[in-house]
């Protein structure tokens, strides 16, 4: 069953078209990705999923119902969280904050309930807060930091507490925009074992942007490559790696060692 | 983060005062806030009060501009609709003081809602100009109006009653204002320890990010407009209950400059900046009275320097606090205190 | 409906509403290389009204030699400004500087009323008073001089802006400003140049204004009219600053007129309201698409 489906999807910014007929379906319970060079319509297309942009054609489907007029809030509450390609963590809270955050679409508080504290409101509270403890900090292993403000704290756990925040919504589909992008080795494993956890713990569905070809290798059960806001293959990882559009797309490498040497110099560049 | 502090229950660390510290202190705080009227004269009672008013204004501003990071130069005016709603019920009801209060609150609320709509399309700076144009339009109701409001003649209000006593005097006043000080500050404090104040802080940090997390950023906006202005609402129901009278002069452009003042220097996004804002804020005029006082047998006309040195003062305070201390006195506060705490063993 | 009355209320609104393009040019220029709204635009103007009083009022200096100073203390107060308050600010959130030059509002205000205390004063008259007629219709000559200067002053500043050197930085700087540096473009120094220039235009346009209506402590208020200006041209474009700024003058003065004198700001403000709900980039701004 395809729990996410995007058909025919078109955005255009001015004369600059990120998005040209986009179709691609995400099956339940695997881990999807989008690869494709830098400025290809990745974000953009993640975007036009979680209702941030809205498409000039084109439908977006969850779990069989259209969603293309609903907006980002309500997506979200439908079970779409995602992470940000720029971290886009609260910077004035705490992580436990910030995750806690993550559980607005499902908690109930309004604001006078919330200003007299009492009965509901605290129960609520100090639900998603044993929640988010039990569930979602040991699993990510940032229980240490969680009384620190997101500010201070390293790239690669900022990456994490996003992570932490996506899974508090508990979604139905994870958007993941270049989860390990600016990480080094050790940290990349990690969130790679976090994202296989992920499906084969939490069931949830993920989708994800990303440009470690390793990585997309290793974890993904199906492979979309966009070029130029176009859909220009999609498959299993294997089958899209021999794809000749596909290598032609990255630069006119003429394989899989010289597109991984040169996305990662694109990376680097950027 | 306290050192060793074991990590409890849930529950207990969702606590307003996590520590029997705190719990402590606030013990202290509010028997302070029983005795004060037994030593002071009136003269202090009196600017109890208005802190106090200050405090209530200033903490509604604070989460509207602080926390949700909308800002306001509307605060002063919506207190105005306030007064004039109790003006109103005082001489043409005979409805009890607590009614005229709160409804005094919800009318503002409701003008705060369609002043706030603005801040459906625009953002940040461009509301801050659309509550200047609020406040002017309120401003033109006040004179203008004259079946409600009396025009420029200004309308005078009755000292309140409750259960048969009169509150006409600072020294009386005190228990009314200081108890629904503690409580709206208390609330204020509360609505940060849900998701309703999540809600607000992430509005002000990253708003598109925080719709596509599921936040429905026009109705937090609206939210966070109309507690702020129920907030402003009751303060200026005080108001007019505290001097008996009002006129469209009595808020005008610059008290709102005032309240965005107070919170800067006490600290935006914090409730305790706003206590500390306000107090400051209300102090610092008083402090260039007795100045003045001082200075009049050498200057001449000194007493006429009052009011543009205390304008003048005023804009020191919000440029030299945003350049040089933008979190305020709060985060002095905060330094202060992690230093006594570490005292001992540091230095 | 006496036509001839109209027109002349609209003259009237015209030459008034050149002072607000003047000084809603003077705002664009901040905004457009420093995005920067200046809340305290209008008391810059009053500065500069106030020290072109002071220079020939108060030191008895001849007018050109009182204006000249006048504004070179306007271009002053920008470039200071610029470099002690705003600069240091950079990078902190856009409400914050709001904040900041809300501040320096009160700052001004509170230095003139020390100075030369709130009560209003006329400025030494120097514009001709010769009676000014446009066919039938007659024009106070104050107005009709102010709107000639406004719009010569207008027209140099859009002729630099568009040929000059500093001019074009301050364009490249406004359309992209990691470009603008990777051109070789002193950034710092276009920074300085938007408020040494907004400041000189305030400095003129105050000196304008009060020798039409008079100086005092409030006459700042005049900037806030300004600001609504510039947002309902859209505040980043010249072109929006100035048909704005000649439209507000010209639908003040109806409203003032034949509404009566309270309504004047009020319509103003009513305009905003609207344009803010409906088009809140403004007229002729560009509306900005972010970004995640
Ligand atoms: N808000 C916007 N306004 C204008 N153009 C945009 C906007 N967002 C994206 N674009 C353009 O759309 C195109 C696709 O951008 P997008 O960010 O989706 O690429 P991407 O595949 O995510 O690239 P990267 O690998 O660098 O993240 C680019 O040309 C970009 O400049
Ligand atoms: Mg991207």
């Amino acid at each position: 069953m395809n729990i996410l489906n995007v058909d025919g999807v078109s955005l255009a910014f001015g004369g600059v078209h990120a998005l040209r007929d986009v179709s691609l379906s995400v099956a339940e319970g695997t881990i999807t990705a989008v690869i494709g060079p830098n400025g290809a319509g990745k974000t953009s297309l993640f975007n036009a999923i979680s209702g941030f942009y809205r498409p000039q054609a084109g439908r977006v489907y969850l779990e069989g119902s259209d969603i293309s007029r609903t907006g980002p809030p309500r997506r979200a509450a439908l079970g779409l969280g995602r992470t940000f390609q720029n971290i886009a963590l609260f910077r004035g809270m705490t992580v436990m904050d910030n995750v806690k955050l993550g559980a607005h679409v499902r908690t109930r508080t309004g604001p006078l309930a919330a200003m007299f504290y009492l009965g509901r409101a605290r129960r609520e509270e100090v639900r998603i807060r044993s929640e988010i403890e039990r569930e979602v900090f040991d699993f990510l292993e940032i229980d240490h930091i969680r009384r620190s403000p997101v500010a201070a704290l390293p790239y690669g756990l900022q990456k994490r507490v996003e992570l932490a925040r996506a899974l508090a919504m508990r979604p139905k589909v994870l958007m993941l925009d270049e989860p390990v992008a600016g990480m080094n080795r050790e940290e990349k494993e990690d969130m790679a074992r976090f994202i296989l956890d992920v499906k084969e713990q939490w069931g949830v569905t993920v989708l994800m942007v990303e440009h470690d070809m390793g990585m997309v290798m290793d974890i993904c059960d199906q492979v979309y490559v966009l070029n130029f806001g176009q859909r220009i293959a999609g498959g299993p990882p294997a089958e899209v790696q021999q794809n000749p559009d596909v290598i032609e797309a990255y630069l006119g490498a003429d394989d899989m060692t010289t597109l991984r040497e040169r996305l990662r110099g694109d990376r680097g560049a950027a | 983060m306290r050192i060793g502090s074991p990590k409890e229950t849930y529950a207990a660390d969702e606590s307003l005062f996590r520590t029997r510290t705190q719990w402590v202190w606030f013990g202290i705080l509010l028997l302070s806030l029983a005795l004060y009227p037994f030593v002071a004269n009136l003269y202090w009672l009196f600017l109890a009060c208005l802190i106090c008013i200050n405090i209530i204004s200033a903490t509604g501003l604070n989460i509207l501009t602080g926390y949700t990071g909308q800002v306001s130069l509307g605060q002063a005016a919506f207190m105005g609709v306030g007064a004039y709603t109790v003006a109103w019920l005082d001489n043409n009801a005979t409805t009890p003081f607590i009614l005229n209060l709160l409804a005094a609150g919800v009318m503002t609320t409701l003008v705060g809602l369609v002043a706030g709509l603005p801040s459906l399309r625009v953002k940040g700076l461009y509301l801050a100009i659309a509550t200047i144009a609020a406040s002017f339009i309120l401003q033109f109701v006040f004179i203008n109006w004259e079946s409600v409001t009396r025009g420029t003649r200004g309308i005078n209000i009755q000292p309140p009653q409750l259960f048969g006593m009169e509150f006409d005097n600072p020294d009386t006043f005190y228990w009314l204002v200081v108890p629904v000080t503690v409580l709206m500050v208390i609330l204020a404090a509360n609505l940060f320890r849900t998701r309703v104040g999540r809600a607000f802080i992430a509005v002000r940090d990253r708003d598109i990010s925080a719709s596509v997390l599921g936040i429905n950023l026009p109705l937090y906006k609206l939210m966070s407009f109309a507690i702020a202005s129920f907030y402003a609402g009751i303060a200026g129901g005080f108001y007019a209950y505290f001097f008996g009278s009002i006129n469209p002069e009595s808020f005008p452009l610059l008290m709102s400059i005032f309240f965005l003042a107070a919170i800067i220097v006490g600290g935006l996004g914090t409730i305790l900046g706003s206590i500390l804002g306000a107090v400051f804020m209300t102090l610092t005029p008083e402090l260039l009275r007795y100045g003045v006082d001082v200075l009049e047998p050498f200057v001449q006309d000194a007493s006429a320097l009052l009011s543009p040195v205390r304008t003048l003062v005023f804009g020191l305070l919000i440029v030299g606090f945003l350049l040089f201390e933008p979190h305020g006195l709060a985060e002095i506060w905060r330094r202060v205190r992690r230093f006594f705490h570490l005292w001992p063993f540091r230095n | 409906m006496d036509w001839l009355f109209f027109f002349e209320v609209s003259l009237a609104g015209l030459g008034f509403g050149a002072l607000y393009a003047l000084t809603a040019v003077a705002f664009v220029v901040i905004y457009k290389a420093t995005r920067v709204i200046n809340l305290a635009m209008g008391e810059m103007l009053m500065l500069g009204a106030y020290m072109f009083f002071g220079f020939a009022a108060a030191l008895a200096l001849p007018i050109w030699a009182a204006l000249i100073l006048a504004l070179v203390g306007g271009a002053l107060l920008g470039l200071i400004l610029e470099r002690l308050v705003i600069r240091p600010m950079l990078g902190e959130s856009p409400i914050s500087v709001f904040m900041v030059t809300i501040g320096l509002s009160s700052v001004f205000i509170g230095l003139v009323e020390i100075i030369w205390t709130a009560a209003p004063r006329s400025l030494p008259s120097f514009l001709p008073s010769d009676p000014i007629f446009i066919g039938d219709a007659f024009v106070a000559p104050k107005t009709f001089w102010s709107f000639v200067i406004a719009a010569v002053v207008i027209a140099v500043f859009l002729v630099l802006f568009r040929f000059w050197r500093g001019g074009v930085a301050l364009r490249a700087t406004a359309s992209d400003q990691g470009a603008a540096y990777g051109m070789g473009i002193n950034v710092p120094m276009v920074y300085s140049l938007a408020w040494g220039v907004a400041g000189l235009l305030a400095a003129g346009a105050g000196v304008l204004l009060g020798s039409i209506a008079g100086i005092s402590s409030e006459m700042g208020f005049f900037g806030l009219t300004v600001l609504v200006v510039v947002i309902v041209g859209g505040l980043d474009s010249v072109l929006g600053a100035l048909l704005a700024g000649l439209l507000i003058g010209w639908v003040e003065s109806l409203a003032g007129v034949y509404l009566g004198g309270e309504y004047e700001h009020l319509v103003t403000f009513m305009i905003l309201m609207v344009v803010l709900l409906l088009r809140p980039w403004g007229l002729f701004g560009t509306r900005e698409i972010e970004r995640l």
